[in-house]
């Protein structure tokens, strides 16, 4: 990353990105496609481990990867290798990640490798870019894939060298004889540009961590030249031969409401401006943006409203209201003995609000048809079952849809719907145009499937020698994702009440989604927040509090490594001094956060002043980009510890831009300082969500031990804060 | 209708247009320049920053007539010559982006900034940049590489 040479822009034909006109591609189109469509092809279905993190839907009826190696990787003649991968480049980096480990089990330089993402027609099937998956779930069917095809060529370079394959190494793409320097060929040589035919009876086993010479080392990002000049290209940045029409579409002024009347005539009258009226969709298009907006704007409809009776005070005691029966999700001992041993049953219920993904570029999709075939380019993170939505929705057989993602302006689980992506390559069919469409902000904030509101209530308490003997916890609407504590406790039960988003009935009167760490975020602030209680309670620091009820060797070492690194010194809360810390496990990642915060009793600001985090994940592919990661994560979750909160009155959406809705800012940000604990015997873990877990939890308990004010819900806004002084 | 004359990127332009649409606009659909990014429509959010003779304004909010007879600079013109500009090396150096939406804007925002403040101290950038918004929560790296392109400047970098 510290390169300090300078930096010459390629020419502009070598960007595997510019996709104005024709797609570039790395390898001639004809031959490839020739050669991925010939030859056995043989499916293995992989069900990810964590399937259950995230909904049905989202991971596009499981498909499957590909057992065959030549659906993630090709090499060409120039000794080029192109990996080719369903996930897509949302920011979090897989582009380089993934490269890293191809060339790894390959062997091959990391800068010989092309990496091409998400494009249904080019890449092998993937469910969807999410819950930190890349490269904990897709990583290794990568990696294996390498490996295989790795042995294959070493097979191969025997027979052409004629020496026992035992004796061959490779570096760098070239196999050589040990024996003889002399004797050596090149993967390009054995393959040239065409399809490994053969395959192995057995699966050759991926690198140790012993052998690693890519995976572990930090790799500048691939992206970046595209990304500081302007030529990284985002869905609405596509122009398709002959240009597209923008398209705007009326929207309900709140959800499940319905039409009643509509008047186009005075948006016919602008000229140019195409009207279009399909079922219950109104669309105008014309080829400049601002002039859709005033036709736009010229649409006079009515609708008839069916709002729920509920609004953003009232959502608590809504969800309580409309809760179904709960699941147990843990339990262990008995609750019975437990209320038995605790000296004071604490009892407190926490609170969350819907949160707004957000991303700068809103969700945008270009579409164009040719021969009947439909192209969507779209900023989504989920190209494949978009493909399928869009197949169903204009009853196309699969060869006559595709679905390409250029780089993605942010996701966090608001692109794994793609709505838009269906309303341009529906526009696209009915106008025979090129259609572009670009969400405005307020469509984004209406659409967006939010980070559920939330309920958790819980009830605990401690023994006569401090240790949690009570754990009673109830979550409801947040969902399961980080719910069960990781504590030691004899008696305990964890239930679950009502989804966490996505699919079956649910009372909130909008979509809700996955959001970065979806669920876990909110039972974290919760039981950390309780965990703090406790201990404050009973008069004992909150980091010798946790380390007396654990016993989980993974936490113990991430709490040891955080304090250490914060320069924690005991003292029971509230000291005065505005620090705190908090726990977590998400995407089977270990990270301990410990913050400093400084309280304006008069406006009730929170300055966040400085961060430490212990991150514990395994295999660290790339430290470089792990590191991106954790500062990304804690200052995102600034936000919805602080200030983000989605207002609305029944169906109505009240946020409408980033006036009323405060994303974090610069000024907001503290020093971070974070450490990645080395375990290179456990399998990599997850990395781009794990450190917003515990953000919520870490403020609310430092903000406790600076003023003594304890804050059960989210945002914990100034007026919420001067509240909460107000009782201490 | 009618026809603005300006500089954009250092090359005369002239487009006939209703001077009254936004620059951001006629920038993305008529010039082609899709650099200039589209973030909230209402100069809040700084994705769509350019400089109009050397000051950053927010292209969704200002009109190309605003612009007859002026110098327009979008990301496309920073880099010349086949070589970044200090700024953006700067970015690639300290890894300054993740999805890499507001990056232009960025780092439009923060040359602009330099060019009238070359001894801003760290707060200043950062009181600067807060009228910049960044999801991914790049902004500990935005802050360090604006700090190294600061150096290079005062060291004579363009």
């Amino acid at each position: 990353m510290n390169r300090d040479d300078d930096l010459i822009i390629p020419a502009e034909q070598d960007n595997e990105l510019v996709v104005d006109g024709p797609i570039a591609f790395p390898v001639d189109r004809r031959d490839f496609l020739k050669l991925t469509t010939t030859g056995l092809l043989v499916f293995f279905a992989i069900r990810p481990a964590n399937a259950l993190e995230e909904p049905e839907a989202a991971q596009g009826g499981r498909q499957g990867y590909p057992s065959d190696f030549n659906a993630y990787l090709h090499i060409g003649t120039d000794g080029r290798v192109t990996c080719l991968v369903g996930k897509v480049e949302l920011g979090q980096g897989p582009m380089t990640t993934l490269g890293q480990m191809l060339a790894e089990d390959l062997d091959v330089a990391v800068a010989s490798v092309d990496v091409v993402m998400g494009d249904t027609d080019l890449c092998p099937y993937d469910g969807g870019t999410f819950g930190s998956q890349s490269v904990r779930v897709f990583g290794p069917v990568l990696r294996q894939a390498a490996a295989e095809a790795r042995a294959v060529l070493v097979q191969l370079a025997a027979e052409r060298l004629q020496v026992p394959a035992e004796r061959l190494s490779v570096k760098a793409g070239v196999v050589s004889d040990t024996a003889d320097a002399k004797k050596s060929v090149t993967y390009a040589q054995l393959t040239e540009g065409r399809r490994i035919e053969r395959h192995l009876e057995t699966k050759p086993p991926v690198k140790s961590p012993k052998s690693f010479s890519v995976i572990g080392t930090p790799v500048a990002r691939r992206d970046a030249l595209e990304k500081v000049t302007g030529r990284a290209k985002y869905a609405g940045d596509i122009v398709p031969p002959g240009g597209a029409l923008h398209a705007r579409i009326l929207r309900p002024p709140a959800h499940g409401a319905t039409m009643t009347q509509v008047d186009t005539s005075a948006a016919e009258k602008i000229a140019g401006v195409q009207v279009i009226r399909d079922g219950d969709m109104i669309a105008v298009l014309h080829p400049h943006r601002d002039e859709a907006d005033k036709a736009l704007a010229l649409v006079k409809a009515q609708f008839a409203r069916n709002d729920p009776p509920v609004d953003d005070k009232t959502v608590f005691d809504y969800l309580l209201k409309n809760a179904p029966a709960g699941r147990t999700a843990a339990e262990g001992g008995s609750l019975a003995d437990g209320e038995r041993l605790v000296s004071e049953v604490i009892d407190h219920r926490y609170e969350d609000s819907y949160v707004a993904h957000a991303p700068i570029e809103t969700h945008s999709a270009v579409a164009a048809v040719e021969n009947g075939k439909v192209t969507i380019w779209a900023g989504t993170q989920t190209p494949f079952p978009l493909k399928n939505q869009v197949m169903q929705a204009l009853r196309l057989p699969a060869d006559k849809v595709r679905v390409i993602t250029p780089y993605v302006g942010g996701g966090f689980g608001g692109k794994s719907a793609s709505r838009q992506g269906v309303e341009a390559a529906r526009l696209a069919m009915l106008t025979g145009k090129p259609v572009r469409v670009v969400w405005s902000r307020e469509e984004e904030f209406f659409y967006d499937a939010f980070r559920a509101a939330a309920v958790i209530k819980i009830r605990s308490g401690v023994d006569a020698s401090k240790k949690i003997a009570l754990w009673d916890y109830t979550v409801y609407w947040a969902g399961e994702r980080g719910a069960a504590h990781f504590y030691n406790i004899a008696n305990h039960r964890t239930v679950s009440v009502g989804g966490g988003f996505g699919g079956g009935a649910s009372p909130h009167p909008f979509a809700t989604g996955a959001w970065r760490a979806p669920g876990n975020n909110t039972n974290a602030f919760a039981r950390e927040s309780q965990i703090d209680i406790m201990a404050a309670k009973a008069g004992v620091d909150p980091v010798e509090f946790r380390r007396n009820n654990l016993v989980d060797a993974r936490m113990l070492r991430v709490l040891e490594t955080a304090a250490k690194k914060f320069g924690w010194t005991p003292k029971a809360a509230p000291s005065g001094r505005g620090v705190g810390v908090a726990c977590s496990i998400d995407a089977g990642t270990y990270v301990c956060l410990m913050a400093e915060v400084a309280v304006d009793k008069a406006t009730g600001h929170v300055q966040v002043k400085r961060v430490a985090c212990a991150q514990e994940m395994g295999v660290v592919v790339n430290p470089e980009g792990a590191m991106q990661q954790i500062e990304g994560c804690i200052t995102m979750g600034l936000g919805y510890t602080l200030s983000e909160e989605v207002h609305f009155k029944g169906g109505e959406v009240l946020e409408r831009n980033f006036d009323t809705y405060e994303l974090p800012r610069f000024s907001w940000v503290p020093r971070i300082e974070a450490v990645i604990v080395d375990a290179p015997d456990i399998a990599a873990a997850g990395g781009g969500e794990p450190a917003i877990v515990p953000v919520g939890a870490v403020v609310a308990n430092a903000i406790f031990d600076a003023v003594g004010a304890r804050m059960y819900r989210m945002a914990m806004t100034p007026e919420r804060i001067k509240a909460a002084l107000g009782k201490t | 209708m009618r026809t603005v004359s300006f500089t954009l990127n250092g090359k005369p332009t002239r487009v006939t247009v209703d001077e009254k649409r936004m620059l951001l606009w006629v920038l993305r659909d008529d010039l082609g320049l899709t650099g200039t990014k589209f973030g909230c429509g209402q100069a809040i959010c700084g994705a769509c920053t350019v400089l109009v003779n050397n000051d950053a304004v927010r292209s969704c909010a200002t009109t190309v007539g605003d612009v007859e007879g002026k110098q327009v600079l979008t990301i496309e013109g920073l880099a010349r010559d086949g070589r970044l500009h200090a700024m953006q090396e700067a970015f690639v150096k300290h890894a300054a982006f993740q999805c890499g939406y507001c990056t232009p804007g960025m780092i439009l925002g923060a040359y602009a900034f330099l060019l009238k403040n070359p001894k801003a101290t760290r707060a200043e950038i950062i009181g600067q940049m807060d009228q910049h918004l960044c999801r991914c929560g790049a902004h500990v790296r935005v802050v360090q590489a604006v700090e190294t392109a600061a150096a290079a400047m005062k060291g004579g970098a363009r």
